[in-house]
């Protein structure tokens, strides 16, 4: 396999980047959305923000977190495009 | 100057516009029929993305659905905008590596079989044609609502704007268009949104309105809402009433259906570079943001607005609720369209609008003299009627005509690329003739999408009974059939061809035998459609969660048992998988 180094490093960052994901939507929004809706924050309950507006801002940095982070691996591995 | 001539007005010059663009950006090669040429500058892709992508549900139903569900609508606000980190970490960069120009041709390619590029086909297919239906249906509605132009009339405009630019620009052409229908859309979205964050928060920012308390000094807007919804019988706002597997389960199926959705995809073979198509996914994230994060506020600012107008005074008093008579203009104008009825039970010639479906609300509906409620309103209201509601100038009015026809346009206009693109390339010339010119597949890739408009003009006219219930279907279908084979193509080396027709076969017909059997469509169903009789508790629209699930171990299971793929392919993966 080519650069075996550089995917396991690739698939370590996404897996990192997903958990994120999963936890700011599925777990914050969904599975303890009850819970943290006993928490306030300004006019929101914790838990219904999470789900209508927190998990957006989280995942659009994600994504660009992903792009600069991915961009660093490359050259870190030598495989950066011309 | 009449409200009617200013709307023809902003949408003739929005049509002009795209029209003008058309000509500007005509197509000369395949490439740049099918990708663009793969010129395109990332930010521009993330807007052109964007406009793709929100659809007239976007723009004319969402904000609708979630101000009557409250908190269970956050499944297409978490569902329609997490889909893209899965699209952005999983698989935009390695498709745009592949460099291929269809979605079926990397199936095809990746698996080397021709029979699971044609499988891939179908399942484009099906997908995408059901979705095209549903935006000519948007066009048709802002035609007949704002313009009084009879529907055909509508449809047929619609077609051939879409005709011009499609046809004669292919992706270049329909990238620039989308660019402008992404502006347009935006700002028909905002400024209605900001000036009814303003008048009832005080605030101009929607998000953080959202979150404000009310200018009336009563409290907290959510607050304020969950009370006057309980009041009259509703679900508590920020508390929804769907089971928490399957508002899971629906979550799941709309995030991993938009990342396999053919014509999303597609969008990130047009940039230059792997890099590009990275940076690419976090721009058309955050400009669909923008939109996505002002509709629940809008949302919430939209059903309070109503229930206010509607109940003004205490609940249960005699004088508590409107008068017919006293009715604002808005409600006067959407009455005609049939948009919102109203029907004197009790007559007593006022509007009582509560929730006459919860038994435990009935003692008390009944003490108050109520008598069933007496109000319809359509969801779709809550975007289109929006900036009558709140008092504002007629040009908003206009503009908001012209968001909703740019997003159902440009919705449009991807999807008829993809399905033109899957006829003309993946079947016309991989499996008929294979030595065709280029410049006659560009030909015959013209014709295509022609024949794909004509064909959804039509069904958009005569929409057969069972197409508004499929398209709520197509993100399970995408999510259970090509959403696996693409993700494992990726990052299974071992995965082969019998495994990914094995998985997209069984991924497909699962979830299309478990929607048929609740929901019939075009048959009379066999189980009724209850939480009592749905497997583990996910109904339908959730059920495409399961069948991607079915879809990986069958694939996974099949291809463990059957030869490896060859040392070509597997070369051909792991070039995929790094940049240069």
């Amino acid at each position: 396999m080519k650069n075996p180094s550089y995917w396991k490093d690739n698939l370590k960052l996404v897996g990192i980047l997903l958990s994120v994901w999963f936890v700011v939507s599925f777990v914050c929004g969904i599975l303890l959305v009850d819970l943290l809706n006993h928490v306030r924050v300004g006019g929101f309950k914790l838990g219904f923000w999470f789900a209508q507006q927190g998990s957006i801002f989280v995942f659009v940095i994600l994504v660009f977190v992903y792009a600069h982070l991915a961009k660093k691996l490359d050259r870190k591995h030598g495989v950066e495009e011309q | 100057m009449s409200l009617q001539v200013l709307t023809y007005i902003v949408v003739g010059v929005s049509f002009v516009l795209y029209v003008g663009i058309a000509f500007a950006t005509k197509a000369r090669s395949t490439s740049e029929f099918y990708v663009a040429g793969r010129g395109i500058n990332p930010v521009v892709n993330g807007m052109a993305t964007a406009a793709d992508w929100m659809s007239a549900a976007s723009f004319i139903s969402m904000a609708g659905m979630i101000a009557f569900l409250g908190y269970d609508g956050s499944v297409y606000l978490m569902g329609w905008t997490g889909g893209y980190v899965v699209l952005a970490l999983l698989l935009a960069p390695y498709l745009r590596k592949f460099g291929r120009y269809t979605v079926p041709e990397f199936v095809g390619d990746r698996y080397g079989s021709q029979t699971a590029r044609t499988v891939a086909v179908i399942c484009l297919i099906v997908i995408s044609f059901t979705y095209v239906i549903g935006q000519m249906r948007g066009v048709g509605i802002v035609f007949s609502r704002f313009l009084n132009v009879e529907l055909v009339w509508g449809l047929i405009t619609g077609m051939l704007i879409v005709w011009v630019y499609a046809v004669l620009g292919g992706m270049k052409g329909i990238t620039y268009t989308q660019v402008a229908q992404y502006c347009v859309l935006i700002f028909a979205y905002t400024v209605p949104a900001v000036f009814i964050a303003f008048q009832l928060t005080g605030w101009l920012v929607p998000q953080v309105g959202f979150g404000a308390s009310l200018n009336d000094g009563s409290g907290f807007l959510l607050d304020r809402l969950d009370q006057v919804v309980t009041d009259l019988g509703f679900t508590m706002y920020t508390d929804g009433s769907k089971a928490m597997i399957d508002v899971f389960f629906i979550t799941v199926v709309l995030m991993l259906g938009t990342a396999g959705l053919p014509h999303v995809i597609v969008r990130f073979f047009t940039v230059k570079r792997v890099q590009d198509a990275r940076i690419s996914a976090g721009y058309a994230l955050l400009f669909i943001a923008l939109l996505y994060t002002a509709a629940p506020s809008v949302a919430a600012l939209a059903r309070w607005n109503l229930t206010e107008t509607i109940q003004p005074g205490v609940v249960g008093t005699e004088t508590g609720n409107l008068e017919y008579e006293q009715r604002p203009d808005w409600f006067k104008t959407w009455e005609k369209t049939g948009l919102v009825s109203f029907d004197d039970k009790n007559d007593d010639g006022r509007i009582q609008y509560y929730n006459d479906t919860n038994e435990s609300f009935k003692d008390k509906a009944a003490e108050y003299g109520w008598e069933g409620n007496e109000l319809t309103i359509n969801r779709d209201i809550i975007v289109l009627a929006n900036p009558e509601i709140a008092g504002l100038p007629d040009w908003v009015i206009a503009l908001v005509a012209a968001g909703g026809i740019a997003a159902a346009l440009s919705t449009a206009a991807g999807l008829l690329l993809v399905i033109s693109a899957a006829i003309s390339h993946d079947l016309i010339k991989s499996v008929f003739s294979r030595d065709i010119s280029e410049k006659r597949e560009l030909t015959a890739s013209r014709i295509t999408v022609t024949v794909a408009i004509i064909c959804a003009g039509y069904v958009g006219f005569n929409p057969p009974d069972f197409v508004s219930q499929i398209v709520a279907y197509a993100f399970g279908l995408a999510a259970s059939s090509l959403f696996p084979v693409i993700l494992l193509g990726i990052f299974s080396v071992r995965m082969n061809k019998e495994g990914a027709v094995a998985g997209m076969l069984t991924g497909l017909i699962f979830t299309v035998t478990y929607i048929l059997l609740f929901r019939g469509i075009i048959m009379e169903p066999l189980l009724p459609n209850t939480p009592e009789y749905w497997l583990f508790g996910i109904s339908p629209e959730g059920i495409g969660a399961v069948g991607a699930l079915l879809n990986f171990v069958v694939a996974i299971t099949v291809s463990r048992l059957t030869p490896k793929p060859s040392e070509e392919l597997v070369e051909m993966v792991e070039k995929m998988r790094v940049p240069n």
